[in-house]
């Protein structure tokens, strides 16, 4: 305890009204503390983020290849038009001038201009984020919902025929490759197999030429196979997390005297062992939110999905140095701030954190 | 664990408690099973309906009308730009060949210069005036009158403007002046004879569009629809890595292509775009692996095109990179720069095994350095000429130019180290990987190690010249200047840190004569002798093994697609012609002529959903029933 005071020689010194002094003052001290506590947490992101702008710099410079010269690689191209090139996206200056150039553009929001798609690369991240987080935010939804209910029943009937089915089968698909996964419902229910028809699109986000309604359908249509490639590969995880965490909590002392006190098994775990259980599953969650702006590469190439992730690797394969720069710098940052957003609720879910 | 499970199960709940479980418990706990899914459903829903619009830049577009036969094709390159200044990339200049109109198209048939744009074409006696007649019947997709003075626009702009000449800059590089005297006359002036005047592949914009775009270099041609063009499909909506839509040309000049709309769909996935095939969702798939093109060849419906390409597949040699000026660079192995050793590596290659292992038949052996489809310029090394497979020759000329084994059987080098080269390779092509292992078994043979290093970019070993052996292929145009140009002098790197569009440090002064020669020759027959001839003499010198020219393998659904135009006509391939004619030729089937689009969506999806939502509450529901089954009487 970092406040230092000990209620019970307050208690015995003061008189009556001091008590309710001291509980304020307690009060005051947990909030103190909490505020510290937050802003430690907030630093620690700062610091983060500012090593990442530094390493994400620096970092794919050592990716081999002249961007200049593969970017226009395949064609006549004059000495004269590589030297513009390179004035063009600064190349031609020393290192340290672009790293001062590039980080003082980036606290401003310009991440600069991609080298293949002469488009600012801000602009290229907000093309291609609605796509990723509609799909991975649509199968992180499904995935976490179904992870915390089949985890949580799976460890309250612990050793059961069910549970048992629900943990293989979990780690069967947790196992398997999204990339072979996809490409199997694809096969099964985009071609059609045996007596299933062929009832989904095989790839893309969406048909040519649909608007209103009819679009909205069928952004849905295309979405369902993705979606449940992702949702089959991940849920496992969730659902073993929440499993193992409430098999901990289950020998506990308050759960017992919970059904002493009358209240049905129902409410005993929904009450009292879930919330208890579910720190883990809490940073799992929003590491997994954090992860949901980077896309999942393998099933957005797989369902030809335009997202983030099949931009970044067009960015690495060039390399397009802003676009690769700007897309780490933006992954990172999510992945930061959603742990940072853990660490600030965990004191929510259980006081003794943060104290 | 068992302890806490025993535990449970030692305290049950009293029966007291178990009826004290009432209706409207009941009703409690399924409404939160419910509250759960319909919360899990209005999220995505909600996700969904936030996402899909306010972020999304690009514009929606109306429904296609029923009954308009579309052509779907699967694509995969990503489009860098839809603007002609700046587009580089196959996927990109396709699209903007159909958009505008070349002064010259390539016949379907040969290759040779067609009259596009202009009508006719003529050079003046001094070689360095070129004077085109436009076509006055053209119109641009906005009903104007396509004149001399778009294509002077045009090209003035190149020639005056750093970021106009981003893709095409090369074919301006030796204009004096572009003028147009009137409607039907536009005027280029030279500053030294160029035969390829006829092959002048700029697509030509109208100037009363383009000349209020402030920034070239920053216009990307793909954000208001439709564009104005004069080629055979207008543009009318474009996604990025998602569709590009064109609508067919009710008015080009050569006529209105019979599909109503052309779609490129994108598949970054090979499998799933022959999925797509298969399915009838595209029309048309292309780069085919053998093993692809083989399942789809015992489809009914499904016509497999396996035509000569116009790649070639080459061995190249590192000559000892240099500068322009002399100056060594790089570290290639000086042993190779010994024309003995070269040959005998060259002979030790079995061509036939790698057509037959590697590409699995689909390529034709090599031998010159321009695939036969050009048959104009192709050329191959008579009998005598000719380095076949030899491999006791290969070691015989070993041995002749003193490289011979140690007691292990490795060749020695002059500085008494065994030979080692080291194998440039991209890793992205598994031909390179494949091949490379075969050329070790066949240099193991003669006592020569090789390392293969396979690498995502090759560009920076190969332009600094840190290679021995490399990999090596081009695509080759109708005209061949550009290919044959970078085995120039002028070619080479002005110093060793600037890079230059040199392939192979190859600087030759007789190759150098015949290019000139060939650059300002304008009698077709005598270019085309003057071109073998280079080609002959690259041969000879021995730094490029033209191993194979892979095939093209695509295929297309014979119930969507009745008929399609090949180039070459006789045995050619479909995408990435030169030219427009494939999808500008396509004659729809008589059964519904249209790739499948996902119409049937809504009811497909409100079906399909229907029963997965009913399904799934139906498991939970009855998983929770199970699971409280104790709790009740």
């Amino acid at each position: 305890m970092s406040t230092g005071t000990d209620p019970v020689p307050l208690r015995e010194t003061l008189p009556a009204p001091a008590a309710k002094d001291t509980t304020k003052e307690t009060r005051a001290h947990t909030t103190t503390a909490y505020l510290r506590y937050v802003a430690g947490k907030l630093a620690g992101a700062a610091v983060s983020l500012l090593a990442v702008l530094v390493t994400g710099f620096f970092l794919f410079r050592l990716i081999p290849g002249d961007p200049v010269r593969t970017m226009t690689g395949g064609r006549p191209v004059s000495a004269r038009q590589l030297a513009a090139y390179r004035r063009e996206f600064g190349l031609d200056l020393p290192l340290w001038h672009q790293f001062t150039d590039y980080c003082g553009k980036a606290l401003t929001g310009d991440l600069g201009t991609s080298y293949q798609f002469r488009t600012p690369v801000l602009d290229k991240i907000t093309e291609a984020l609605p796509n990723t987080l509609l799909l991975t935010g649509t199968a992180f939804v499904l995935y976490t919902a179904l992870g915390i209910t089949l985890g949580t029943r799976s460890a309250w009937r612990h050793g059961r025929l069910g549970d048992r089915l629900n943990t293989g089968l979990a780690l069967t698909l947790y196992s398997v490759p999204s990339f072979w996964l996809g490409l199997l419902l694809i096969i099964v229910f985009s071609v059609g197999a045996g007596p299933v028809p062929g009832l989904f699109p095989t790839g893309g986000m969406e048909s040519a030429g649909t608007s209103g309604f009819a679009h909205v359908t069928d952004v849905a249509h295309h979405l369902v196979l993705p979606v449940l490639t992702l949702v089959a590969v991940e849920y496992g995880q969730t659902l073993l997390v929440t499993r193992s965490a409430l098999l901990d909590e289950m020998g506990s002392d308050y759960l017992t005297t919970a059904r002493a006190k009358g209240l049905r098994d129902d409410q005993v775990r929904r009450r009292h062992a879930v919330p208890n259980a579910l720190l883990p599953t809490v940073t799992l969650v929003f590491v997994n939110l954090g992860r949901t702006v980077a896309g999942v590469i393998l099933v957005e190439t797989v369902f030809s999905w335009p997202g983030l992730g099949g931009l970044f690797y067009q960015a690495l394969s060039v390399p397009d140095l802003p676009l690769v720069q700007g897309l780490f710098l933006f992954f990172a940052s999510a992945v930061i701030v959603m742990n940072t957003l853990a660490d600030l609720v965990y004191p929510l879910l259980d006081p003794r954190v943060g104290r | 664990m068992s302890a806490r499970v025993r535990l449970g199960r030692r305290h049950p709940e009293p029966p007291g408690r178990q009826d004290g479980r009432t209706g409207r418990d009941r009703r409690s706990a399924r409404s939160s099973v419910l509250r759960l899914a319909a919360l899990t459903g209005a999220s995505a829903l909600a996700l969904s309906a936030t996402l899909a619009t306010p972020l999304n830049p690009t514009p929606q577009q109306a429904e296609a009308k029923e009954g308009k036969k579309v052509l779907t094709v699967a694509v995969a390159q990503s489009v860098d730009s839809l603007s002609p200044f700046l587009a580089i990339r196959l996927s990109s200049t396709g699209v903007n060949r159909l958009m505008y109109e070349y002064l010259t198209d390539y016949d379907p048939g040969d290759n040779h210069a067609i009259p596009g744009l202009a009508t006719k074409w003529k050079p003046s006696a001094d070689k360095l005036t070129w004077t085109y007649t436009i076509r006055s019947g053209a119109t641009w997709s906005d009903g104007r009158r396509v004149t001399a003075k778009d294509a002077a626009w045009t090209f003035n702009k190149m020639m005056t403007d750093e970021a106009a000449a981003t893709a095409n800059g090369s074919f301006v590089a030796n204009f004096r002046e572009v003028t147009a005297p009137s409607p039907t006359e536009l005027v280029i002036e030279l500053k030294k004879p160029q035969a390829t005047m006829a092959a002048l592949d700029v697509p030509i914009v109208p100037e009363h569009v383009w000349s209020k775009v402030k920034d070239l270099g920053k216009f990307n041609n793909d954000k208001k629809f439709p564009v104005v063009g004069d080629g055979p499909y207008v543009l009318t909506d474009y996604k990025p890595d998602s569709y590009v839509r064109m609508e067919a040309n009710k008015t080009f000049w050569r006529g209105a292509p019979r599909f109503d709309e052309l779609v490129f769909k994108y598949y970054k996935d090979g499998d799933a775009a022959v999925a797509a095939l298969r399915k009838g969702e595209v029309s048309f798939v292309s780069g085919l692996t053998p093993a692809q093109s083989a399942s789809l060849g015992h489809q009914s419906d499904i016509k497999v095109n396996d035509a000569p390409g116009r790649r070639f597949y080459a061995l190249a040699v590192n000559p000892g990179a240099r500068t322009r000026n002399g100056t060594p660079m790089g570290d290639g192995d000086p042993s190779l720069r010994d024309p003995r050793v070269r040959e005998a590596l060259f002979r030790a290659v079995d061509r036939k095994a790698l057509i037959d292992k590697v590409f699995q038949g689909h390529a034709v052996e090599g031998a010159g350095y321009i695939p036969p489809r050009f048959s104009t310029y192709f050329w191959k090394p008579s009998a005598d000429q000719a380095r076949g497979y030899d491999p006791a020759r290969a070691a015989r000329l070993l041995d002749e130019a003193g490289y011979k084994k140690n007691g292990a059987g490795k060749r020695l080098g002059k500085d008494g180290k065994p030979l080692d080269y080291r194998l440039l390779c991209h890793a992205t092509d598994p031909n390179d990987k494949a091949a490379g292992q075969y050329l070790k078994e066949w240099w193991g043979k003669l006592g020569i190690g090789v390392t293969l290093d396979c690498l995502d970019n090759v560009s920076d070993p190969w332009l600094a010249g840190t290679y021995d052996l490399a990999f090596d292929g081009w695509s080759v145009n109708p005209d061949p200047d550009y290919v044959l140009s970078i085995h120039t002098c002028a070619a080479l790197p002005a110093t060793p840190k600037e890079t230059a569009s040199t392939d192979n440090f190859i600087c030759d002064k007789q190759y150098d004569e015949l290019y000139a020669r060939q650059l300002a020759e304008y009698d077709p027959a005598r270019r085309a002798g003057l071109v073998k001839r280079m080609e002959s003499r690259l041969y000879d010198l021995g730094y490029m093994n033209v191993m194979a020219y892979p095939n093209a393998v695509e295929a297309y659904r014979t119930d969507q697609i009745a008929k399609i135009r090949t180039m070459p006509a006789k045995a050619g391939n479909i995408y990435g012609q030169d030219g427009y004619w494939s999808w500008w030729s396509a004659k729809p089937a008589a059964s519904d002529g249209s790739s499948d689009g996902s119409g049937s969506t809504g009811v497909v999806i409100g079906v399909v959903a229907g029963v997965v939502v009913l399904a799934a509450l139906g498991t939970v529901l009855a998983l929770r029933r199970r699971a409280t089954a104790g709790d009740r009487e």
